[in-house]
């Protein structure tokens, strides 16, 4: 195996993975995220109710 | 509005990344990307493919997402219900139907496919493939197991009942249609939970088995590990510079290619899958996890495994041979392969049970779009929707098991709607978001509840970059399909009986769905009506 083989073997596997590995990372750190993260105008505060 | 009384969803975001990820990992990444990466000197090969990752696989998955959760949003998990509620024309809900017949057509095949990877793991843990070190039995072996040698010989149970694939493909049948019935969290969201990590744990057993292999055969000291991972990974080979390789656009195609049918973008599984996401859950960062897990499996599981493996005991001639054909690699180099190796039995049972559950995955999500539209459509329930479209697609894999001579109907119809229709439907799934939902109106869909932060010239590229590389790449691909002398299927189709009435079979299903979606139509337009009148 040549220079340029080990060299393209470590960036490729170690880009997926290291993609792969944060992306987890991200997921898992914020795993409640979807029900807290809304824009102003999606909040209904009831206070318009009769 | 749909007029689904009961509306399923994911019960958890890992659960549906699991499942959008389960249904891209197939045979493709541990059989095909190896074989073409290693045809192309994976040095240069890696390069279009990442380019390709990035401005194809990439936006077009991020895309695929936003739509599908935008039409879920409003009530439709169906391609021709997403499609007509995110473009208002009579024809949308119709070009939909690419949306059903893509992944029904592909069942057809794909679960014959999943049943000879259950065989050959049944056999390998067995002892039934320990057939010495020459190819020839292998050969005749698959070619016994599959039928083909002549149509119908797949059905010949005469040498047993395991003789033949047909009994593993009523065991696959069973267990697909199953989990379809249990639905969408009892079934397939929890089958990937615990399937996914299964088949890494099974494709990091045969990693480390395969990378300590070292020089098995010490009379043959240039078929190393080190040399088998040199003819999967070197860049320039046989007096070829680097650059000299990266100018073969036959390459750039074919690396195009792998990424695009890879990452399962086009086949409107995503769609449907995304459908089920609720309105603010992410889609930028779901889409991107997905998609990094299938590049995982592909390039540092698959691409350590299969060509290091085949090299240490068939050398370069042998491994180049096999790169050739996917069928040849897979099911008929690789058994010779595990059964010259140290636990070779082990770890041919290990390997082709992860290839059964990289099928089973894929399988499963070819199902659920057609359940979606026959579900919301005709309103029939489960129990209704699991039996009609059971008869449909064992119709089909019928056709298929039996024209079983040389694979011609399985060849055919991977090659019309395999690739062909693949083409199409990326295509109008791409323009759908980038020039009619619009740039504006898809950032903000793409972003709605966003983890990470896309950046907005992505948007630039969906609508511009990824359809003229799609049209451009389809364009060059039937122009080369259409003049090859051999394997052409356009010319196949006049001369060759199988081809015509695979190609009629293909017309079939895709009437049933147009007529299905005419029906589902009607519904969808008397229940808007209704519900103005209501209001009016």
């Amino acid at each position: 195996m040549t220079f340029g083989g080990w060299l393209v073997m470590i960036l490729s596997v170690g880009s997926v993975t290291g993609l792969l590995a944060w992306t987890i990372h991200r997921v898992i750190r914020t795993p409640g995220a979807t029900e807290h993260i809304h824009g102003e105008l999606d909040i209904d505060t009831h206070d318009q109710d009769t | 509005m749909a007029l689904a009384t009961t509306r399923e969803a994911w019960t958890s975001r890992v659960g549906v990344i699991l499942a959008v990820t389960g249904s891209a990992v197939g045979l493709g990444n541990f059989l095909r990307f190896p074989g073409k990466a290693a045809q192309y000197e994976g040095g240069a090969f890696m390069i279009p493919y990442f380019i390709a990752f990035l401005l194809l696989g990439l936006p077009i998955a991020w895309a695929e997402w936003s739509l599908g959760r935008y039409g879920g949003a409003r009530g439709f998990n169906s391609a021709p219900g997403i499609f007509r509620v995110v473009w208002r024309r009579r024809a949308a809900p119709y070009l939909g139907a690419l949306g059903m017949l893509i992944p029904v057509a592909i069942y057809m095949y794909y679960v014959y496919i999943e049943a000879w990877c259950l065989g050959y793991a049944v056999k390998f843990a067995t002892g039934q493939m320990a057939m010495g070190g020459e190819k020839g039995p292998y050969v005749d072996f698959f070619a016994r197991f599959v039928g083909l040698n002549a149509d119908g010989a797949a059905l010949d149970l005469s040498n047993g009942l395991l003789s033949s694939a047909v009994f593993f493909l009523v065991v696959c049948y069973v267990l697909n249609f199953v989990l379809i019935y249990r639905g969408l969290n009892k079934g397939i969201e929890w089958f990937c939970r615990w399937a996914m990590p299964a088949l890494m744990i099974c494709a990091i057993v045969v990693l480390v088995r395969v990378l300590t292999l070292g020089t098995p055969n010490p009379a043959l000291p240039e078929q190393s590990l080190s040399n088998g991972l040199g003819f999967m990974w070197n860049p320039g080979v046989e007096g070829r510079s680097f650059w000299t390789s990266l100018g073969n656009a036959q390459m750039w195609l074919e690396a195009t290619g792998q990424i695009f049918f890879s990452l399962s973008v086009g086949f409107g599984i995503v769609l449907c899958y995304a459908s089920y996401l609720r309105k603010d859950d992410d889609v930028a960062l779901g889409a991107l996890t997905a998609s990094s897990g299938n590049e995982f499996c592909e390039v540092a599981l698959g691409g350590l495994i299969t060509i290091p493996a085949a090299f240490v005991f068939l050398g370069a001639a042998g491994t180049a041979e096999a790169c050739r054909s996917t069928f040849n690699l897979g099911f008929m180099t690789l058994p010779m392969v595990f059964a010259s190796m140290p636990l070779g039995q082990f770890v041919g049972a290990v390997f082709f049970f992860l290839l059964f559950l990289a099928a089973v995955t894929s399988s499963l999500s070819m199902l659920q779009p057609a359940i979606a539209l026959i579900e919301e459509g005709l309103g029939l329930g489960r129990r209704a929707s699991v039996t009609l479209l059971g008869f449909v697609t064992a119709v089909g894999s019928g056709f298929i098991v039996y024209h079983s001579r040389d694979a011609r109907a399985l060849d055919t119809v991977d090659f019309w709607v395999g690739t062909f229709c693949i083409y199409v439907l990326a295509t109008i799934q791409v323009l759908l978001f980038g020039w009619v939902l619009g740039i504006e109106r898809g950032y903000h869909e793409l972003m709605r509840g966003a983890e990470i932060h896309v950046p907005r010239f992505v948007m630039y590229v969906i609508k511009y970059v990824s359809p003229a590389y799609l049209l451009a790449i389809f364009g060059v691909w039937i122009f080369q399909q259409a003049s090859a002398e051999k394997n052409n299927y356009f010319a196949a189709i006049a001369r060759d009986t199988v081809s015509r009435l695979s190609v009629g079979m293909i017309a079939l299903v895709l009437i049933f769905f147009l007529l299905l979606i005419a029906q589902s139509v009607r519904r969808w337009n008397a229940a808007e009506k209704g519900e103005h009148g209501a209001i009016s």
